[in-house]
């Protein structure tokens, strides 16, 4: 039994079947539970996008609160909101846009590197989701989705400004594989409550915002563009700065706000 | 009778994985700074250890010598890949909070062991039974050592606060040392010896002995 077992042919047969059994088994569950994940994953986002907004209620379901939220299309290059005509044209449509998908599509995106890429996302899609609360016909607050590179990992979030496009509500990652216990504290809701009351921008219209090793210093007169840094984790914190400092910027959505702070919103 | 009941419940305290073999102490470092997250992963572990052990015994047989560790590998590994694929449609929040442990369930040590140890001499349905046991030593610490960290680093137990921590004006001053995996150590550390002073078998022989009324002098 033995000697047969460790012949050459059935060493490779059991391998085979085995290999063949095994992988039948994982791919019929990854697929059979890929519809469910996914809307795990899509409520996780829109609950990401309210509770960086400060939208989250008890009692009420994600579903519920999201659809006062209007989901629009900015155009980065022109600073502006696509119309309808661009949109369509792109195939594009407001509800399903994917950005992650855009920005490895070459029609809709553009190539990042050396000094235009701070953040190391080495692609960025031409169109940007963005995300309004509405007071009447004003926008109340707005919520910018932004990405870039930590550690290990692209780490994706949203930023919620308040209407002087300036002033930060909240922020956090939805999606980030830094170390954790370390770099992984970008999930730490002491630290995500730190960024509220911070300014993005300075006095010439830079945005500076950054995060601070070892704290931030309260006489410090930038203190208000400035965080806490993660102990622990430099680069991790290094990336958050970059991918801020990109995404509000003039690369990012640098032109869109001061268009919306001189023409409001149309 | 009694084999099935040794089987299954021997490892929960004359046999326990982790406070006596020392198998699986990087996952209970890990994941016991919360009770539901450490429940998760006891219950995560013992269904990979018990199938893992019972498929691994029904292919016992033809199971080639030369590959038998890469076989039980591929076993393990496509369990585990399954549990997590549950984990992220069922429980995605937990699954966010384990991220990459459940992952590591297949270089857990009490996994292969049992596979290696067990399975690949006895038959199925008793496997299946020592997977079980052995999940449960392994989860009956989690659960011992997840519930003081908890309760002593953040005052809560399940997220439910026990003691009223300073920050929310009460009185505890959480422990934040217990919220860092080094923690871990100390508490397993604690429930070995109360287990070695309970079954004193447990107990090792020193490796070696210094002889008595020897003097320091001969080294010299």
């Amino acid at each position: 039994m033995a000697s047969s077992n460790d012949s050459i042919k059935k060493t490779i047969l059991v391998a085979f079947a085995l290999c063949l059994v095994c992988s039948i088994f994982v791919a019929a569950a990854a697929v059979g539970l890929k519809p469910i994940q996914n809307a795990n994953k899509d409520e996780d986002r829109k609950r990401n996008i309210l509770s960086a907004a400060g939208m989250l209620e008890d009692g009420k379901s994600v579903d519920e609160i999201f659809a006062s939220v209007e989901t629009r299309i900015v155009d980065l290059q022109t600073g502006e909101f696509a119309s309808a005509e661009e949109l369509k044209a792109e195939g594009i449509n407001p509800e399903t846009f994917d950005q992650k998908a855009a920005a490895k599509d070459p029609s809709l995106s553009i190539t990042l590197s050396g000094e235009n890429d701070p953040a190391g996302i080495k692609r960025r899609s031409n169109y940007a989701s963005v995300y309004l609360v509405m007071s009447g016909d004003d926008i109340e607050r707005i919520i910018l989705p932004v990405h870039g590179y930590g550690l290990w990992s692209t780490m994706y979030g949203f930023m919620a400004l308040e209407n002087d496009y300036n002033t930060v509500i909240g922020f956090g990652f939805y999606d980030q594989a830094e170390t954790p216990g370390l770099g992984g504290e970008v999930d730490n809701p002491n630290w995500k409550a730190l960024w509220k009351g911070k300014e993005v921008y300075n006095d010439q219209g830079q945005a500076v915002i950054a995060l601070a090793k070892g704290g931030v210093d309260s006489s410090d007169p930038n203190a208000s563009h400035k965080v806490d840094g993660l102990s622990g984790a430099t680069l991790t914190s290094r990336g958050v700065t970059h991918l801020v400092q990109y995404w509000l910027g003039k690369e990012g959505f640098g032109p869109f706000l001061s268009h919306l702070r001189s023409e409001g919103v149309q | 009778m009694s084999d099935v009941k040794n089987v299954l419940f021997g490892p929960i305290l004359s046999n326990n994985p982790i406070a006596l073999q020392i198998l699986g102490i990087c996952s209970a470092l890990a994941v016991t700074s919360s009770l539901s997250v450490s429940l998760v992963m006891a219950i995560a572990l013992t269904l990979v250890t018990a199938f893992s052990n019972f498929f691994i015994a029904i292919i016992r047989n033809h199971i080639p010598n030369s590959i038998r560790i890469i076989v039980q590998m591929i076993i393990i590994a496509s369990l585990v890949i399954v549990v997590d694929q549950i984990l992220k449609a069922f429980a995605f929040e937990i699954s966010k909070q384990l991220s990459v442990f459940v992952g590591l369930i297949i270089t857990n040590c009490i996994v292969m062991g049992r596979a290696e140890a067990f399975a690949m001499k006895n038959g199925p349905g008793m496997s299946f039974l020592d997977g079980i046991g052995n999940g449960l030593g392994y989860s009956v610490m989690l659960i011992i050592v997840a519930f003081f960290r908890e309760l002593l680093g953040a005052g809560k137990l399940f997220g439910v606060e026990i003691f009223a921590t300073v920050q929310n004006g009460g009185w505890y001053q959480p422990n934040g040392l217990m919220l860092l995996p080094p923690s871990a150590f100390f508490v397993i550390g604690l429930v070995i010896w109360a287990l070695r002073a309970y079954k004193k078998e447990q107990v090792e022989e020193p490796e070696f002995k210094i002889a008595a009324n020897s003097r320091a002098q001969e080294a010299l």
